[in-house]
């Protein structure tokens, strides 16, 4: 039975439930309803819930736990001298499943399956003409191992279908057995929604451990591979995908640190001051239209900007600086991801800037005013030094974005891991040695794949540091004039 | 200090200077902020609209039997063995003949390469319209065929005699020929349809690259985003804002909201790639992956606004549903959420907007592949938006530039489509208390 | 400057601002109708009248301080010794700090107590050194009896001082720059009775000095540290004179009732 088919029992019971619960509840209480504790649909809705709510949680437990269990059980059927040279189980087991999946496309086209199992060649013809493309005849085992799980999960989906079932219609008959005038049914029920509510919640707690899990196994996964060491002190990055990377992180760091930096340059003089203008100069006229036109900086796409970068900005930086000036003839350079990052980057230090300088109390700016100093005095020395810890929690945001930006620096900064401070070369980032060491065919259990999840580690963590810390004082600025 | 007010001292006059000088920079910077902004504008539309408009040639075409069908009893399976080479060869001669009928001169160009004119995916298309019409067979019909790239370029002023002199996919005396045809009237340019609804094509076919299956697949992402980050983001929100107790709990749920927000979203593309495809198993490129990885990243911006919304229900609504004997659930759903809803859809659609443009977290699931079939369903490859854009920019032909950029203007509407219809709605429903 | 402190003291009964048919406009509404006002040097004078009757809108006239509010206008003539203070060629900036003003709320500057009170000589380049900036911060917190309390502190911020002891550093802030005239906006209305004390004291003492005008919702203040009294109600001007006089023998009906709490 597949999933859909079982998701539709289910709701199904769940819908006669919530019609027999109501029914039922009318009936205990001869017709008047005012007998009853709560309300009749409530009645019906707990019977609803208790049919489907456990029912699904099963199943979708079920589904992500089932590949884990019954592939480890196929690998140990594969006998070790089957896994080829330089691949690896991860490999061998791709290949397990893409036998398997196109063995069930043949019984489903009602091919007899028997005599392909025993014979290699004819199985790949067969499978080929499937549509399913094998690189070279599979080993015994091999076979043997993708019928072992197609066996498996045939068992195991045909359990799950039947318990499912089972949960779904206790729950149902249990739902009903309670249905009586005196229930609390609306107690009941949304209790039960509560805990739904709550169960809503943890998705981003559930997030985060899904990115901080994956990112540690895979980043443990990679320093079993590679030493730590030369990943955390080399300065040479020149992955090999025949062995012998060179893995070190530093020229990525560099080209990050390098490109995000000129683009606080470009942004926090040009965001600081359009805040200060809109916030003590402009009239509320002005304001109302220049705040949101330069607030659609931060809707555009990073894509759009990446183009930007690589059609028109690039070209020109290249034209009319870079080779006049002699300074290298490379349209993506430090300087074009730069300096289009800093536009993206503008609006995000000129929108909090601005909530910034507002929350300065007015009274200050009386008091500087009535003393005779003039309003761009009372700015740079009342205002701004006030509102400088905020203004500081807007930088390092406007940072953390411009460090965890990928498309401009995929599409503006070039791909050449070089420790340079020629602005005008090409360099690379840590997110663009992420992209293009997960992309593509790869293989997915080397380290110069899985140092990707290193870089990604080292990412998140920065970000989240500067994040944090950003936060952190602008609450404290927040604070001190609450 | 004792000088006559009438008279500025030099020192005032300097101060004033200054104050002059600092007003400057400030409308300096936001006038260079807003010049970025309509630079960037003008350099994606100048570059992205020609992609709107292409190059055809109409001709007739007869559909030799003898070519297409030899067997003569349309049996689908024969037909199919017959290759776009097939194809071509009756384009090349139908052009050729139309060519010499209406007495066009050549321009120098050998009849062998008159065919070079006509994108490579003219002999697809023509195919395919055989094959799902095989009555059309032995008939003459009138065929539009995309010009190909070169020729296509030469008319948008990306192509001029200089550049194809050297150029070895074209040459000027094509050029020179396709301004003869234009003279006949065989060859015109137009509205390009295809654009929008043609699949992506190879490397050497720009003029027939389209975004149909990169819309069909953001489409559906989208779907898979709403779907999933609607209940649960309102769900999240409602619990943080109304029931959840102070504690440490609470404090952990919101410092992760908060933190989430801000995660570079290439790290949701290394979850995506973690957890979905080699933990879960499902399959690459798949819309449902990157509904699911865009899900997790818009989520937290939407329990953002969302409870700003909540929040701004005033607490006496609350108080008047309570005060009747509704339990603070029925409150909530009854009364808060309904007054909050414009505010949430509001964030919502601006969520949506922002999961549209996501590129960099799909570049790790895949959806870079090229996918030349549309997806019949949620499991099945397909692309999507911007990513196409990124994977057209990757190209070597220049053709892609200008199809890139008009894949951008496409994007850009549909982002301004939703936040307009966003600021419509809360202009509409905006209430204040 | 000091010079002028020595002429001026001679007659101590210059005027030192003459209000002439002022009117001030926000946008429609017209906040202060036909004031003619003469602010003597040397004397407290003290504004009084309901919440809302124009007494603080008209003292912001005064140093413009209006200016930064939009929509305000001013018309008539006020003139700070002959001179129109609403002439073109006034710059507002050389204006305020010859008037100088202290506010309702304590609104120290978030930084050092010293900072605080050379802020005002330092951005009018009064002072050429160090040394000298040193003598006019010890001289002006002297003068508002500050001093004693925080000359160990100087380097404290501003804020961390109590409620009294920052009005009196705004005040300090207010004289640094040598002011003609000083405009107090109901100083002591965010202070406790202890700390307003001080402050009245401290106004008695500014009068040798200073033209000090004060707006205040206290006729007790006013009684107390004013020689003249204006008596504003709804945008006008209704009563002008000797405080004493406004306070036993009112001419006006309106005077009248406010003094005896009849309206306000």
């Amino acid at each position: 039975m597949s999933t859909g088919l079982l998701t539709l029992i289910i709701l199904a019971l769940a819908t006669f439930g919530m019609v027999a619960g109501r029914a039922r509840a009318v009936a205990s209480a001869g017709g008047d309803i005012r007998r009853l504790h709560s309300l009749p649909t409530f009645y019906g809705r707990f019977a609803a819930l208790l049919a489907a709510v456990p029912a699904f949680l099963l199943v979708i437990v079920w589904l992500l736990a089932q590949p884990v269990f019954i592939e480890n059980r196929a690998l140990s059927l594969i006998s070790p001298a089957d896994i080829p040279q330089g691949s690896s189980d991860t490999l061998v087991m791709s290949d397990v499943r893409r036998i398997a999946g196109g063995l069930d496309q043949l019984a489903a086209r009602g091919a007899d399956l028997a005599p392909l199992v025993t014979d290699a060649p004819a199985l790949k013809a067969a499978l080929n003409a499937a549509g399913v493309a094998l690189q070279n005849e599979p080993a015994p085992s091999v076979i043997a191992a993708a019928q072992a799980l197609r066996a498996m999960q045939s068992t195991s989906r045909l359990i799950m279908t039947g318990v499912a079932l089972v949960l779904a219609v206790a729950g149902l008959g249990w739902g009903l057995s309670r249905v009586r005038p005196e229930f609390r049914a609306r107690n009941a029920t949304e209790s039960f929604s509560m805990w739904l509510l709550i169960g809503c919640s943890l998705v981003a707690v559930l997030t985060t451990v899904g990115i901080v899990a994956s990112l540690v196994f895979e980043t443990a996964h990679f320093f079993r591979l590679y030493p730590a060491k030369d990943f955390f002190f080399s300065t040479t990055w020149n992955p090999q995908f025949r062995g012998g990377s060179s893995l070190g992180i530093w020229p990525l760091v560099w080209g990050t640190l390098y490109v995000s930096a000129i683009a606080l340059v470009v942004a926090v003089p040009v965001g600081l001051m359009s805040a200060v203008y809109l916030a003590e100069y402009a009239s509320k006229k002005t304001r109302s239209w220049v705040k949101p036109a330069i607030e659609i900086l931060a809707g555009i796409p990073t894509i759009v900007y990446g183009l930007f970068a690589l059609i028109t900005v690039g070209p020109l930086l290249r034209d009319w600086i870079a080779q006049p000036a002699g300074l290298g003839d490379s349209s993506s350079s430090v300087m074009t991801a730069g300096l289009v990052m800093g536009i993206m980057v503008i609006p995000f230090v000129s929108s909090l800037s601005d909530d910034i300088i507002n929350a300065v109390p007015q009274s200050l700016r009386d008091g500087s005013l009535g003393l005779g100093a003039t309003p761009s005095e009372t700015v740079r020395q009342v205002v701004l030094p006030a509102a400088l810890p905020g203004i500081v929690g807007a930088v390092l945001l406007a940072a953390s974005r411009a460090i965890g930006e990928t498309m401009i620096v995929v599409m503006g900064a070039g791909a050449a891991a070089k420790l340079s401070l020629n602005p005008f070369e090409a360099m690379t980032t840590v997110t663009v040695k992420i992209v293009s060491q997960l992309t593509g065919d790869t293989e997915f259990a080397s380290p110069e794949t899985l140092v990707a999840f290193a870089l990604g580690l080292t990412l998140f963590t920065l970000t989240l540091g500067l994040n944090i810390l950003a936060l952190y004082i602008v609450r404290k600025y927040r604070e001190q004039y609450e | 200090m004792s000088g006559s007010l009438f008279t500025q001292d030099a020192r005032t006059k300097a101060r004033n200077a200054a104050e002059r000088r600092f007003r400057t920079y400030g409308l300096g910077a936001i006038i260079l902020a807003l010049l970025a902004l309509v630079w960037l504008l003008i350099s994606i539309f100048s570059a992205g609209l020609p992609a709107f408009r292409q190059t055809f040639i109409t001709f007739p075409v007869k559909l030799e039997e003898s070519v297409i069908d030899k067997a003569g009893n349309r049996d689908p399976a024969a037909m199919a063995k017959v290759t776009t080479v097939g194809y071509g060869k009756l384009l090349a001669t139908a052009l050729e003949a139309e060519i010499a009928a209406k007495g066009i001169d050549l321009a120098g160009v050998p009849p062998k390469e008159i065919t070079d004119l006509i994108s490579q995916e003219s002999a697809a298309t023509l195919r395919n319209m055989v094959l799902a019409d095989p009555a059309l067979i032995g008939t003459t019909v009138q065929f539009r065929a995309i010009a190909s790239g070169r020729i296509d370029g030469y008319y948008k002023g990306r192509v001029t005699m200089e550049s194809a002199a050297l150029d070895k996919n074209t040459s000027p005396e094509k050029l020179r020929l396709a301004d003869n045809l234009k003279a006949a009237g065989l060859l015109a340019t137009s509205f390009n349809l295809g654009f929008l609804t043609m699949p992506d094509a190879s490397d050497k076919r720009p003029e027939a690259a389209g975004l149909g299956i990169a819309i069909a697949g953001s489409f559906m992402m989208m779907v898979v985003v709403l779907v999933l980050s609607l209940p649960i983001g309102v769900a999240a929100s409602i619990y943080l804002e109304e029931f959840a107790p102070k504690n440490w709990f609470t404090d952990l749920i919101e410092v992760n909201i908060a933190n989430l927000a801000a995660v570079p979203s290439i790290v949701y593309g290394i979850l995506g790639l973690a957890i979905f495809i080699n933990f879960a198993g499902l399959p690459q490129s798949a819309p449902i992956v990157g509904g699911l990885v865009l899900t997790l990243m818009t989520l937290p911006r939407i329990i953002i606004p969302t409870r700003a919304a909540l929040k701004a229900v005033p607490p006496s609504i609350r108080d008047a549903a309570l005060g009747v004997g509704a339990s603070r659930l029925q409150t909530v759903f009854h009364h808060v959420l309904p007054l909050a809803m414009p505010g949430i859809l509001t964030g919502m659609i601006i969520g949506l907007a922002q999961a549209l443009g996501e590129t960099a977290p799909l570049l790790l699931i895949g959806m870079v592949a090229f996918v030349r079939d549309f997806p019949g369903g949620l499991f099945d490859p397909a692309a999507a938006l911007p990513v196409q854009v990124y994977n057209w920019t990757q190209r070597g032909d220049p053709g892609f530039v200008e199809r890139a950029s008009g894949a951008i203007i496409v994007l850009l509407i549909f982002l301004i489509i939703m936040n307009t219809a966003a600021i419509i709605l809360r202009r509409k429903f905006e209430r204040r208390w | 400057m000091k010079d002028l402190v020595m002429e001026t003291r001679v007659d101590a009964q210059t005027v030192k601002i003459e209000a002439r048919k002022a009117q001030v406009f926000y946008g429609q509404n017209h906040a202060i109708k036909d004031v003619d006002v003469d602010i003597l040097d040397k004397t407290v004078t003290a504004f009084i009248g309901p919440s809302g009757c124009g007494k603080s809108t008209f003292l912001r006239c005064l140093n413009r301080m209006n200016d930064t509010i939009p929509g305000c206008r001013v018309e008539g003539k006020i003139t700070l010794e002959g001179e129109d203070i609403y002439d073109a060629r006034v710059d507002p900036v050389q204006l305020r700090a010859k008037v100088g003003m202290v506010f309702q709320k304590p609104n120290p500057f978030p930084k050092s107590i010293y900072d605080n009170v050379a802020y005002g000589p330092k951005i009018h380049g009064l002072t050429r050194n160090k040394a000298e900036l040193d003598e006019v911060v010890e001289a002006c917190l002297r003068k508002a009896a500050l001093w004693n309390e925080v000359k160990d502190r100087l380097q404290t911020p501003g804020t961390g001082l109590s409620g009294g002891q920052q009005q009196r550093l705004c005040i300090a802030r207010a004289i640094a720059t040598s002011p003609e005239v000083l405009l107090m906006d109901e100083p002591c209305s965010a202070l406790d009775p202890i700390a307003t004390a001080q402050v009245e004291e401290l106004i008695d003492e500014l009068r040798s000095q200073f033209s000090v005008v004060i707006v205040t919702h206290s006729m007790q203040q006013a009684a107390r540290v004013s020689q003249r009294t204006a008596f504003f109600h709804l945008g006008n001007l209704v009563e002008y004179g000797e405080t004493g006089q406004i306070f036993t023998n009112p001419r006006d009906p309106r005077t009248e009732s406010y003094i005896t709490g009849r309206i306000g």
